[in-house]
This record gives C-alpha cells, sequence and structure tokens, in this order.
C-alpha cells in the first residue's frame, strides 16, 4: 500500500473523527432529559468520593456487587427513604461509610434526578428489524 | 540500571499483573464471602485490581517497544534518560495511586478512580513516551511498517481519549448525566481501542521476529486490519451505552461499526500460524505457545463482542457478568497472551541465559493450566450473565433474588480465579526470578 494512500486513510479518518466528536458532545439527550440541579450535581461527586460505582451500577454500568440506582428513587416501594436507611445503616456486603448528612443529601437529590432521566434496566421493549430496539415507558 | 530501563518496565509490569490478578482473587471472593477480608474491602480491591492490570498492559507494551525499536531498525533512542524519567513517574504515580486506594481515597470516575490531580503525572508520562517514540521514529529511513503505525496511534489516542475521559469536569457536561456517560464511555472505548494497538503492534511485531519475514507487517491485509481497528478505536465505543436516552444516531453508528472488530486481525494470525515452519516455531517454542492461544481467545471473545453489540442481545446482556466475560476474555486472554509472548521474547534475547528443564516444564504446565481455568472463569461469567440478564429482564426477577440464583456459578468464577493466579505464577516465578536477579546482579 504506497505511503500517500496510507496517510490520505488516516488523516480522514482522523478528521472525520474530530467532527464526530464535537457532534457527540454537543448532541441533546433524547428529550432533552438528564439535566441536574446544583444539589445533585454535587451528589455525584459524592457519589464518586465514596466510589460507590464500584458496587452499584448507573444505566447498567459499575459494579455487580449491588443492584443497579439508576431508578431507585422512583420505583414503586423504594424511594427516597428507601434509600436513605441504606445510605445511613448499610448492610451485610454494604459497609456504613458513616456520611454525613449533608452529603446524604446531595447524594439522594443525584439519584433523584437520574431518576427522571431514564429506565434501567429495560424491560418492555419493541424489536424493530435490524436488531435495534424501541424502549416502552 | 539506566542501561537496562525496557528490563525495569518489563519487570514492574510482570509484578503489576501478579499483584492485580491477587487483587481480582480477594474482589472475587468477596463477592461470594462479602465479610472476607474485611480491611481491605471490595470498593477498594475492585480499583485496586482494574488499576494494576492496567498498569501490566501499559508497562508491557511500553517496555518492548523501548527494546524493539532500535534493536529492530538499527538506530538509538532518542533519550535514554527520558525513558528512565518515564518509568520514575509512572512507578511514583502507580505508588500514589495504590496508597490513595488503599486509604480509601478517591473523587475519579470508574476505572481512573483516583482523585483527579493525579491525572496530570499519568499525562506527563505519556508526553514523555510519545515525544522520545516520535523523535526515534522519525530517524527511521525505510517505509514504517505497521506495528509503528500502530505504536504511534496507540499513543497519540491515548493521550486524547485520557484527557477526554475528564471532560466531566467541565460545566456543559457536568450539568447532565446522559451527556456525561455519553463522554465517558466514548473516551473509556478509545482509551482501550488505543492499548490495543500498542498490544496488537506488539504482536505483530512478534510474528514478523518469530517467522523472521518482514513482509508481514508491511502486508496490505496488515495494514486493512490498523485502519479497521482505528475506525473501531473511533467509533465503534457506544454499544456500552445503548439503553441510555443519548440521541439516536449514536447508537446506530456503533452499531454498523462494531460489527466488524477483530475479523481481520484474527486472518493475519491464523496465516501466519499455518505458514510458520517447525523449526522455526521451535526455535521461540513459548512465545509462539501464548501466540497461538491468544489467536484462540481472539475467536472467542470476536463471537461475543459481536454478539453483544446487537441491541436485542445487549438489552439482555448489558449490566451482566457476560460484560465482565468480555472485559476478561479480552484483557486475559488476548492482552495478557500477547504481552506474556512479548516479555518471554525480550526476557530470552535480553538476557542470554537458558531457563533449567523444571522451569521449562514449570511454564508448560502453567500454560495450559492458565488457559483451562481461564476457559472455566470465562464461561462462568457467562452463565452469571445469562442467568441474571433472563432473570431481570425476561421473568421480572429482583435483584436479590437474580444474586441468589447465581451464587453457585459464582463460586465456580472464584475457584477458576485462583487457580487462574496459581498457573499464571507458575508461568511468571521463572522469567521474573531471571529478570530480577540479571537487574540486581550485574
Amino acid at each position: 500500500m504506497p505511503i500517500n494512500i496510507k496517510r490520505s486513510i488516516f488523516f480522514t479518518l482522523l478528521i472525520i473523527f474530530l467532527i464526530y466528536t464535537v457532534f457527540v458532545f454537543n448532541a441533546e439527550p433524547i428529550n432533552k432529559v438528564g439535566y441536574l440541579s446544583q444539589k445533585a450535581q454535587q451528589g455525584k461527586l459524592i457519589f464518586q468520593k465514596y466510589n460507590c460505582i464500584s458496587c452499584h451500577q448507573i444505566y447498567g454500568l459499575g459494579g455487580y456487587m449491588g443492584p443497579d440506582l439508576t431508578n431507585v428513587i422512583s420505583t414503586q416501594g423504594k424511594g427516597v427513604e428507601y434509600a436513605k436507611a441504606f445510605i445511613v445503616s448499610g448492610t451485610q456486603k454494604m459497609p456504613n461509610f458513616h456520611i454525613p448528612n449533608d452529603e446524604i443529601e446531595m447524594l439522594l437529590s443525584y439519584l433523584t434526578d437520574i431518576s427522571k432521566s431514564g429506565i434501567s434496566p429495560i424491560i418492555k421493549f419493541d424489536v424493530n428489524v435490524d436488531g435495534s430496539i424501541q424502549i416502552k415507558d | 540500571m539506566k542501561n537496562k530501563f525496557e528490563l525495569l518496565f518489563i519487570t514492574l509490569g510482570l509484578l503489576s499483573l501478579l499483584g492485580g490478578l491477587f487483587f481480582g482473587v480477594v474482589a472475587s471472593l468477596q463477592f461470594v464471602f462479602p465479610d472476607f477480608l474485611q480491611s481491605i474491602p471490595f470498593y477498594k480491591t475492585r480499583p485496586l485490581h482494574v488499576s494494576l492490570v492496567v498498569a501490566w498492559i501499559f508497562l508491557a507494551s511500553i517496555g518492548g517497544i523501548y527494546y524493539y525499536i532500535p534493536s529492530q531498525f538499527g538506530i538509538k533512542l532518542y533519550s535514554k534518560t527520558m525513558s528512565v524519567l518515564h518509568f520514575i513517574v509512572f512507578l511514583i504515580t502507580g505508588i500514589v495511586i495504590i496508597i490513595a486506594y488503599l486509604m480509601g481515597k478517591f473523587g475519579g470516575r470508574e476505572y481512573w478512580e483516583f482523585p483527579p490531580i493525579l491525572a496530570i503525572p499519568i499525562i506527563i508520562s505519556w508526553l514523555l513516551f510519545g515525544w522520545n517514540y516520535f523523535k526515534t521514529a522519525f530517524k527511521i529511513t525505510s517505509e514504517w511498517p505497521v506495528y509503528m503505525w500502530m505504536w504511534a496511534t496507540g499513543i497519540l489516542f491515548f493521550l486524547f481519549t485520557f484527557s477526554e475521559a475528564y471532560v466531566w469536569m467541565l460545566p456543559k457536561i457536568k450539568e447532565n448525566v446522559i451527556k456525561e456517560i455519553a463522554m465517558q464511555w466514548k473516551a473509556y472505548g478509545a482509551l482501550v481501542g488505543s492499548w490495543n494497538m500498542l498490544v496488537y503492534g506488539t504482536a505483530i511485531f512478534l510474528m514478523e521476529k518469530i517467522k523472521n519475514d518482514k513482509s508481514i507487517g508491511k502486508s496490505k491485509i496488515a495494514f486493512l486490519a490498523y485502519f479497521l481497528g482505528l475506525t473501531n478505536l473511533m467509533f465503534g465505543w457506544a454499544h456500552h451505552i445503548y439503553n441510555v436516552p443519548t440521541a439516536q444516531w449514536i447508537r446506530y453508528v456503533a452499531y454498523i461499526i462494531s460489527m466488524t472488530e477483530l475479523i481481520l486481525l484474527a486472518k493475519i494470525i491464523y496465516n501466519w500460524k499455518k505458514s510458520v515452519q517447525e523449526s522455526l516455531k521451535d526455535f521461540h517454542v513459548l512465545p509462539f505457545k501464548f501466540l497461538v492461544a491468544s489467536d484462540v481467545w481472539i475467536f472467542l471473545n470476536l463471537t461475543l463482542a459481536l454478539m453483544l453489540s446487537v441491541p436485542i442481545i445487549n438489552v439482555y446482556t448489558h449490566g451482566t457478568h457476560i460484560t465482565v466475560a468480555h472485559a476478561m476474555g479480552s484483557t486475559i486472554g488476548i492482552n495478557t497472551m500477547i504481552l506474556l509472548a512479548s516479555c518471554l521474547f525480550l526476557i530470552d534475547n535480553y538476557i542470554q541465559s537458558k531457563y533449567s528443564k523444571i522451569e521449562l516444564k514449570l511454564i508448560k504446565i502453567g500454560y495450559y493450566a492458565f488457559n483451562i481455568s481461564l476457559l472455566i472463569f470465562w464461561s462462568s461469567l457467562i452463565i452469571a450473565g445469562i442467568i441474571k440478564g433472563v432473570g431481570i429482564v425476561k421473568n421480572g426477577k429482583g435483584f436479590q433474588e437474580v444474586m441468589n440464583d447465581i451464587q453457585p456459578v459464582m463460586s465456580v468464577f472464584s475457584i477458576s480465579g485462583i487457580l487462574l493466579f496459581l498457573s499464571l505464577l507458575m508461568i511468571l516465578l521463572p522469567p521474573l526470578k531471571k529478570s530480577i536477579r540479571f537487574l540486581f546482579n550485574k
């Protein structure tokens, strides 16, 4: 393969990639969901501070020791108090991190905002002919 | 030590691999027995495991690249001092990260959980590596073989995507969780692609050396494989976030792109293996064995990756242990096999002393035990993933119910993890002994 062709392919791919990156950076989520309040943004940092993602998942991404927390606030029978009880007391598998109250409130705010953004895991869906899926509420 | 810096990278890499697998075994036991080793709980052992294994991939690849380029092209490395500095920055940053994890000091995103400030020395170490690499590589007067392109791409894209992995700190991104997840996984997908470039480049280099055929790295198919890999690195990440409500087009692009990965590389290795002469095979018997094993694991993981990229299958497998099986299969089965081949090859070339018969037997038994236990390990993760995916998506079971269902399979997973660690010890002890003696005795 001549060197000029190699260089052309490489730089063409690179330019497409950079344009693509700008588009992904600016792409709005479906229905413009997912915006976090200031308190929720602080809660996300608390989530990172205690490395919650090592055991829990958001949208199925994270560790598998604990449950997916995407909809822990919006799921019937669960909610803010339910989540708070786990954070405050811990369980056999989850340590009690002795998180201060203000940080717990921020964490709950983060989980509340996430629960409004979408659904995980996806249980109700239609299948398209190309193998893709259409998520149902 | 300044003149042995390549071996320092390799030796530290082998030690990182052992450490990574050790913490992996501890984490897997904690998965089954939550009370196990409470002084280092799961939320610490998991990042320790991941970071040490990632460090192994980088150290083994980098050590090889530093050694192979001057020896292959008959040129001097641009700056040995810079390489030593690179090693020192890598080592100190690594130690600080380990201490941070052990002390429970986090703050970063998944896989880079350390406090974000530590990203700075990591960037500096890669800038040192990149500067040294390109200044050396531009001395080569002949046309670059494909592995030089791959290593260059790996370095450039690591720098780009590692920086991109920190866009979560920008106001525009941190205000929206969906955008943040999308950018995070875009960066992570390409990051994995960037280190795959370093590893696959090493594989092609080794093929050339073992077969003693310089045409492999300049063949058309090798370059087609490279460009296909590069396309996947750039655009094939979004199967990780099919269920996140990002813009629809992002998912479609990834779906189309990810159908292609690894096919050509598998073909190259397959063709190469068929054509290697028996005498040459015997000459480098250990590196050859590990490259063949990586070939088998490429096929297994290719099948799995293709399946995971189909949205209707992904909806069942996402967030289950099947994803872990894919990560483990790729990291251990493909990358580790290739890098072990490279380390054994490099140590043999570096230190002109032979292994004893007992050591050779130990490595060979370890090799088979490692692959068999990896197969059990990998299969148990897939079975656990199927039980979890079907349980939650099809049968509507709750998290705890599903966890109880997979408990027996996870026990098999833990036992095979222990066997994996022990068999790796059998493989690594002879070369480690050889390289540590060489580093400290002469």
